[in-house]
């Protein structure tokens, strides 16, 4: 071996170029090293512009697959382009101790930095033979894949049944409601609330597994998972100029959705501005989470015309009922009436807009041999009041999507804005 | 594909050179693998780099050049474990890390993990580097614990006789009273009693466990004639007298256990494991549901190793000394509430919910104390 072998960093020194402070080996290191041979020669001729050189820039036609920064005025994770896969974690805080609570918090923020930067958490997946090792490993030789890590406080941090658990009930938002009940719910407690979320995307979904996965084990004693999801296929893009994704139904999602670099829209639409609620939210975003089971065995023996009136949109193009391409402006009065993009559509909701992140979802089969599939939606917005809850209301009472699905989780989180530099943390503003 | 690997191999580089300072605990590493033991391991031989080498913490650098899975054990005087590692997959490579004391041993590849296996003597000397500067702290430890293990097993034995004579007296009620109490000494030192590989599979297996042609004997199959079936036939009367026998056999080795700081740091891990695994789930007694009793025997033997090397603990890791002890203290707290007198709650009638209270407080211990082994014997 060589001594220069990187398999820990010198706690205090600069290991790439986010400025991360705080340990993390580059997690690719290893197979650096280990296929050396042919890349020495392109090393010498190396630069600064090669370190920050991804996997995904070589290969013609793919994403641009840089690190998503983590330092920022708003949590990246929303606004950022949409990842491929998703991990999902709601977290219940097992402790009573604030303390406890707030050094998880800060742990967590660390190992975020670390591993949306393609490193190893603490010092490394190997080290002393006598100890586990601080990174569980599974990501080692991967790339970050753009991984993101977002996180977000729910009600029943600030208040469960009565108790003010952390000194924080005054610093609960107002527009950090309890959801209102809506028509058709059908949902499952386990696999709805939380104290605590953390959504992790990712190009690869090992990445985001591996993410989730260390956010646990250093969160045990203080948290445990109360439910999670996976998700693939993402079916809403923040990115408008690139194709559509579809949903399982087969439709494309989210034509109209929140372009990223749309800053007028984001600010009307999903930053908190300063002076709404508390400070510590300035800047931040509420998320709104449902799982929606599709009824697709029986969507897919629904004929074409149906499913074209359910959506308001043709199948293959996305086009607009009596237009001829997706991203003609929309007739509404032509799409039947309860179409689903005639009601969620902003023309028909005073321009309201919500910022759409949500993932397909797969989980098996549901014991009657139908599949346990949908769409796990994921919406960001300024106020829920004034966003989500009217929307969903207005969908509830007549989509006609409602004969294909059933909401089956919900759950509702203020995500604070950004890590805007090392030392700071998630939380900092609430617990500070 | 590859082109692909390479520009990813050319960034790195780049950034571990400009990166610079990363060598960090490197030398560690080189050291660790430039003194490892090389096992080469095929399906007819097992050969060492060195068979005489110091004693300390020695690292067995393992490839499976064979065909078959193999697994390799470090075997003391009369087949007693140091360590082993099983599964290893033809042509991969594990190192297996352990503290072997000066003595003669044999270390044996098990091609197709089955069979005594091909033995290679080795002798360990007595000038290892990493036990040369052992702290007299600890070897008062192992003292201490050693003495420890041995009470539990002696007493042990008055209790699974009781245990054996009811049962061949048909005494049902009696047998059923006295089968949790028969298994606490020993669920409070198990990886001591794993060690002598030969007892464990013979007092405590569970039916699933069975391999192919292995006769069922121990705890477990008596417990699921006094539970399930409802009733001691005469071959169980046979069988209660060979448990005892067995464990008798468990006390009488004690002395001869290979024990060492290292071992009692990670031997109490893996109790925890062991609850995680065997206890939460509710499958170590699925019959009697009496699993709190060895849960909670299994957190009180993990405590008692803990508590033997906090003296060293809490001087080279304080803060991990403080979680240990509030972590302990809050699971013997959370079993406390399911404790009747001599008797805990039966496991059936403890819900999912309380379940996961246990299997979070289980986690919550465990997570600190897989750290106690390093904090105890390295520097």
């Amino acid at each position: 071996m060589n001594a220069e072998t990187p398999s820990a960093a010198d706690p205090g020194q600069p290991t790439a170029p986010s400025g991360e402070p705080q340990g993390g080996v580059s997690r690719r290191a290893v197979i650096g090293w280990a296929g050396a041979g042919v890349a020495l020669g392109a090393a010498a001729a190396g630069s600064v512009a090669a370190a920050t050189l991804r996997d995904g820039d070589s290969a013609p036609g793919a994403a641009p697959s840089v690190d998503i920064p983590f330092y920022s005025d708003h949590q990246s994770g929303i606004a950022t382009p949409v990842q491929d896969r998703l991990h999902f974690a709601a977290f219940d805080v097992t402790t009573g101790n604030r303390d406890a609570l707030v050094k998880m918090l800060k742990d967590w923020t660390k190992a975020a930095a670390v591993m949306t930067g393609g490193r190893e958490v603490g010092s490394g997946a190997t080290g002393l033979a006598e100890a586990p090792p601080d990174d569980t490993g599974e990501a080692l030789g991967l790339p970050s894949s753009r991984l993101t890590l977002t996180v977000g406080f729910g009600p029943t941090l600030f208040e469960k049944d009565g108790v003010d658990r952390f000194g924080l009930r005054a610093k609960r938002p107002e527009a950090l409601i309890d959801l209102p009940k809506f028509p058709h719910d059908n949902l499952d407690p386990a696999r709805s609330g939380g104290d605590i979320c953390v959504q992790a995307c990712a190009d690869d979904p090992q990445v985001a597994v591996h993410a989730i996965r260390n956010l646990a084990r250093i969160g045990m004693g203080v948290v445990n998972v109360r439910w999670s999801q996976l998700g693939f296929g993402k079916t809403s893009s923040t990115t408008p100029e690139a194709q559509t994704p579809r949903n399982l139904m087969g439709f494309k999602d989210g034509t109209h959705n929140i372009s990223g670099t749309d800053a007028d829209a984001l600010g009307k639409h999903v930053w908190v501005a300063p002076g709404e609620g508390p400070e510590w939210m300035t800047g931040g975003s509420y998320l709104v989470s449902r799982r929606i089971r599709m009824h697709i065995e029986t969507w897919d023996r629904t004929s074409l015309k149906e499913q074209e009136d359910v959506f308001g949109r043709t199948k293959r193009e996305g086009a607009p009922y009596t237009k001829q391409q997706e991203r003609d402006a929309p007739d509404l009065g032509a799409m039947p009436e309860g179409s689903h993009v005639r009601l969620a559509h902003p023309d028909s909701n005073d321009g309201l807009m919500i910022l759409r992140r949500g993932f397909s979802f797969t989980d098996g089969t549901d014991g009657l041999g139908r599949l346990e599939a949908g769409l796990f939606f994921l919406a960001y917005q300024r106020d829920t009041r004034k966003a989500f809850v009217p929307l969903q209301q207005r969908l509830a009472a007549s989509d006609r999507l409602n004969e294909y699905i059933q909401h089956v989780g919900s759950a509702h989180f203020a995500c604070p804005p950004g890590i805007r530099k090392p030392g700071e943390w998630w939380g900092q503003a609430l617990f500070g | 594909m590859s082109a692909r690997r390479r520009t990813a191999a050319a960034a790195l580089l780049s950034v571990a050179v400009i990166g610079g300072a990363l060598a960090g605990c490197s030398k560690k590493d080189d050291k660790a693998s430039a003194d490892a033991i090389q096992v080469n391991a095929s399906d007819t031989a097992c050969e060492l780099s060195k068979t005489t080498f110091p004693g300390g913490q020695v690292k067995l650098s393992v490839h499976n050049k064979g065909t078959k899975s193999t697994e390799v054990y470090v075997y003391a005087a009369g087949d007693k474990i140091v360590t082993e590692r099983e599964n290893i997959g033809p042509g991969t490579h594990v190192d297996i890390s352990a503290e072997i004391k000066a003595g003669s041993y044999e270390v044996a590849c098990k091609p197709g993990m089955t069979g005594d296996g091909i033995r290679q003597k080795i002798t360990v000397t007595g000038e290892g580097g990493a036990t040369a500067k052992a702290d007299t702290r600890l070897q008062d430890a192992v003292t201490a614990y050693q003495k420890y293990a041995q009470e539990q097993a002696d007493a042990t034995i008055p209790v699974v006789t009781q245990f054996a004579e009811a049962i061949k007296a048909g005494d049902m009620e009696k047998a059923k009273g006295l089968f949790a109490p028969s298994r606490v000494g020993w669920e409070r030192t198990e990886p001591v009693a794993e060690s002598f590989g030969d007892v464990d599979p013979k007092t405590d297996t569970r039916e699933d466990g069975l391999e192919p042609g292995q006769e069922w004997t121990g705890w477990h199959k008596l417990e699921k004639s006094l539970w399930a079936d409802g009733a001691i036939t005469d071959a169980d009367k046979k069988l209660a007298d060979q448990l005892v026998a067995d464990l008798t056999d468990w006390q009488k080795k004690i002395p001869q256990a290979e024990i060492t700081a290292t071992s009692m740091a990670n031997g109490a891990k893996e109790l925890l494991d062991e609850v995680a695994t065997g206890k939460v789930t509710g499958e170590e007694d699925r019959y009697s549901h009496t699993d709190l009793s060895d849960f909670a025997a299994n957190v009180e033997g993990a405590k008692k190793a803990y508590d033997l090397l906090k003296p060293v603990a809490a001087e080279k890791d304080a803060e991990l000394a403080k979680t240990l002890d509030s972590e302990f203290a809050a699971i013997q707290t959370l079993l406390a509430k399911y404790k009747q007198g001599d008797v805990y709650t039966s496991y059936d009638k403890v819900t999912e919910a309380e379940r996961k209270t246990f299997a979070d407080s289980v986690n919550a211990l465990a997570e600190p104390l897989s750290k106690l082994a390093a904090a105890v014997v390295v520097n």
